[in-house]
């Protein structure tokens, strides 16, 4: 195959990914909103007059539990699509394929559905597949319909081997903390007592494992930036807007671990500290290339 | 300011408690985790405007224009440090009270870790299925065998009459202390890299030299402790750069690929020459003073022939890229050693000419149709002035006029072409181009230590977030053993681990989970 319609099955594979992924969304929402009857509460009359509530759990449905279950079966499918469409581009440009804004969105995406259906396959965490998948489709779309750059190479400073260590490393973190900005997302969303969301303490527990796994990673890739920088441009360290949103990141989630080992901090707090922390993530990835400049800003966004 | 388990105590209010009562609260609430996550808070929040406003560690250039397009508001802004904001009074302020936050912290809780290693394990409760994880074994064991078990498994091990105490997992704290430390390390090495390193820029033209030295610099910044002979004696001469660029018929036309300069390195006086290759992501080492390509452009060459039919001026003038996608450049050659006025010339350089209506633009950054339109004036440079004036520009000479009629668009000069000035006062010829490069030179001894410090918080960091604490006790009652343990690591899974352990103390036992 020529590098031309490599690149063109790439493209292609993006669009079939976030269908695929919409009708993954479809599947868990129905799960999600009617895989299990609301529990029964009935008031018994005792015999000497008194009364007794007793509550029966839901049961569960059966064709919308199936729905969930062909949910993760398209889950999987628009994963494999995803990563065709990585390994295509990569092929078609002979480099990594995260050279600029477009290819790093769509690796990071990819990263989060990743960590999602590996996390599924151990943990009862499906239901979050409803709000993964959702974010994976919107996030391919925007970097389709605002991001998109032909195949092509890239300037000096980016052909180098710290692409494949530094660029890796933070869209391995990235992902991880897409899973857990969802998890505290939902966390907030869901108020104490019934509802159809797992209990709060669950949620908390899911968003801190993830976060607890992507912290080091994202440490790494700071640092592996460091040493970057230091090759290229002769300082590992000078504060480029990048470096700065990349060191208020870490700090933010440092203070999210710190927070939830802090008596008066657990619970909520330390939650919407990780979102902050998640939003300075989100701000750094798109917002500094679009608003600062700066010497990242060779990432190609039009 | 470290991750802890335990929650700490917030510091109690002093009631009539002296100047050292005072001090003891302070340092407690200095130290306590609520003002750790505080200071935080405010060290990202503090870092903020560094990324809004221009910074003149970064780009000096750009504080200048943000100052001459907001002259009220950017002098305001430069009160409250926002052009300096990683070298502000009040940054400095927030990261040493986080600094000391942390070594109030971090040493007290380093002095009981390493008392806390060289204890032995607790001894066992006296009924083990009150713990959150316990198993009443039916088959034989003794406790040699537990003791081998545990062993096996790597726990630190205490036997006493009839019990044996197990625990593992103090390379958490051991990792947790070990990254705290190394952040401290990490800023030592920021802090002396700053003192003793240097930074200097230079641009060389295809065929110059350039020797390491204060004076050779077009701009140069040491740190506070650098003087004149720290600097590595060595030199090179720059015999050949190499541009390529993404050629016609792609999205990207004109994206610069490789840039490659060839340099014939000195690396002290005396010493035999080498051939350097200098690439982007790959500098010249020399001793650890490090030489980077940062930058590069063209720099025509001329003749400047004066009205007394003397060569006035011959060689290459570095120009400065206007346009960074198509290489169009602006240039400026002083004479003043022409006769019998002055002269000086605007240029506009363009690598890949082609005609656009009456004007002429280039249209590829590489040097494939060369030509420069020239400015001619004469009269009095003000070189005498003593006024310092910038290579790269004409500035607002009053003494300087344009030779005969100024033409929005003259014809633009190839290789080897020349300008006959008017009225007699001589010519300029373009011979020929070269290009010039932009090196940074940068010397900073606490790249190591921040490199090693770095790698240790990493692996502190992976220590003190996956290690789990834990302790496993066997009691044996009546011929009959018991086992239970105790994770000392919130919202860890223990379960499987436990189920393991009692698996392999006997495999036929049964496994209680209270929690």
């Amino acid at each position: 195959m020529t590098a031309d319609s490599l690149a063109t099955l790439s493209d292609q594979l993006i669009l079939a990914a976030i269908l695929l992924y919409l009708a993954a969304m479809i599947g868990y929402a129905l799960e999600l909103a009617f895989g299990t009857r609301p529990a029964q509460v009935r008031e018994l009359v005792r015999s000497d007059g008194g009364t007794v509530t007793e509550t029966q759990p839901g049961e569960p449905v059966v064709w919308a539990r199936q729905a969930g279950r062909l949910a993760v079966g398209a889950s999987w499918i628009g994963w494999a699509a995803n990563v065709t469409a990585t390994l295509t581009r990569g092929l078609a440009v002979e480099r990594w394929p995260w050279g600029n804004m477009y290819e790093f969105v769509v690796a990071m995406i990819l990263a989060a559905v990743t960590v999602y259906l590996f996390m599924q396959l151990r943990y009862p965490v499906r239901f979050l597949g409803a709000f993964v998948t959702v974010i994976a489709a919107l996030g391919l779309g925007f970097a389709v319909r605002v991001l998109y750059t032909q195949a092509g190479p890239v300037v000096p400073a980016l052909d180098s081997y710290w692409v494949a260590i530094h660029v890796s490393a933070a869209i391995a973190a990235s992902g991880l903390f897409t899973v857990g900005g969802v998890a505290a997302a939902l966390y907030l969303i869901r108020r104490e007592g019934e509802s159809r969301l797992p209990a709060r303490a669950d949620l908390e527990r899911i968003a801190h494992r993830v976060i607890v796994i992507g912290f080091p990673i994202w440490t790494f890739a700071v640092i592996s930036g460091a040493l970057w920088a230091d090759k290229a441009w002769g300082r590992y360290w000078n504060w480029d807007p990048k470096e700065v949103w990349a060191f208020i990141t870490w700090v933010a989630y440092a203070a999210y671990l710190h927070a939830r080992a802090t008596a008066g901090w657990k619970g909520k707090a330390a939650m919407i500290v990780s979102l902050i922390a998640f939003g300075c993530l989100l701000f750094n990835l798109v917002g500094v290339n679009i608003f600062f400049g700066g010497l990242h800003s060779y990432a190609d966004v039009p | 300011m470290t991750v802890v388990e335990e929650e700490q105590k917030q510091a109690a209010k002093p009631v009539g408690l002296g100047v050292i009562g005072w001090l003891r609260w302070g340092w407690r609430t200095l130290t306590s985790m609520r003002t750790a996550l505080i200071l935080l808070f405010l060290f990202a929040l503090a870092s903020v405007p560094g990324s809004v406003f221009p910074q003149r560690a970064v780009d000096p250039g750009q504080v200048a224009r943000y100052f001459a397009a907001e002259p009220v508001r950017a002098e305001w802004l430069d009160r409250f440090w926002m052009f300096d904001v990683f070298r502000s009074p009040w940054f400095a302020a927030i990261y040493l009270l986080l600094f000391l936050s942390l070594v109030g912290c971090v040493l007290p809780r380093t002095l009981a870790h390493l008392k806390e290693i060289r204890r032995k394990p607790p001894a066992a409760p006296r009924n083990l299925l009150r713990l959150p994880h316990h198993a009443e074994l039916d088959g034989e064991l003794t406790l040699a065998d537990a003791v081998a078990v545990l062993k096996k498994r790597r726990f630190r091990v205490e036997t006493g009459p009839d019990w044996v105490a197990a625990e593992k997992g103090h390379l958490r704290e051991t990792g947790n202390l070990v990254f705290h430390l190394a952040l401290l390390v990490l800023l030592l090495a920021v802090g002396v890299g700053g003192l003793y390193g240097y930074k200097g820029n230079v641009l060389v033209v295809e065929g110059d030299g350039f020797a390491n030295t204060v004076a050779a610099y077009d701009r140069y910044v040491p740190g506070a402790s650098v003087t004149a002979e720290s600097l590595e004696p060595f030199s090179f001469r720059l015999t050949d750069f190499q541009a390529t660029y993404v050629g016609p018929g792609h999205e990207k036309v004109g994206q610069p690929l490789t840039y490659s300069a060839t340099l014939s390195v000195k690396d002290a006086p005396g010493a035999p020459d080498r051939v350097v290759d200098l690439q982007v992501n790959e500098p010249l080492d020399v001793n650890g003073t490090l030489t980077y390509l940062i930058g590069h452009g063209y720099a025509p060459v001329f003749t400047v022939t004066d009205g007394a039919g003397q060569v006035a001026y011959e060689g290459p003038v570095p120009c400065l890229t206007s346009n960074t996608s198509t290489f169009e450049s602006e240039c400026v050659i002083k004479v003043p050693d022409a006769a019998p006025q002055q002269l000086a010339f605007l240029g506009r350089f363009l690598p890949s000419t082609l005609p656009a209506g009456d004007d002429w633009v280039s249209v590829f950054p590489g040097a494939v149709n060369p030509t420069v339109q020239i400015w001619p004036f004469a009269g009095d440079l003000g070189l005498d002035s003593g006024q310092p004036q910038s290579v790269y520009d004409l500035g607002a000479h009053q003494n300087l006029k344009p030779l005969g009629k100024m033409t929005a668009q003259p014809r633009p000069l190839a290789v080897g072409e020349a300008l006959d000035l008017p009225d007699g006062a001589g010519k300029i010829q373009f011979t020929g181009v070269k290009e010039w490069i932009a090196l940074q030179t940068t010397y900073d001894p606490g790249r190591m230590p921040a490199l090693l410090a770095s790698i240790a918080t990493v692996l502190g960091l992976v220590l003190s977030l996956t290690i789990r604490r834990r302790r496993v006790w066997v009691r044996m009652t009546d011929g009959r053993a018991t086992v239970g343990g105790l994770s000392r690591t919130e919202g860890s899974n223990f379960t499987d681990e436990f189920a393991e352990i009692v698996a392999s103390l006997n495999p036929r036992s049964g496994v209680t989970d209270d929690r």
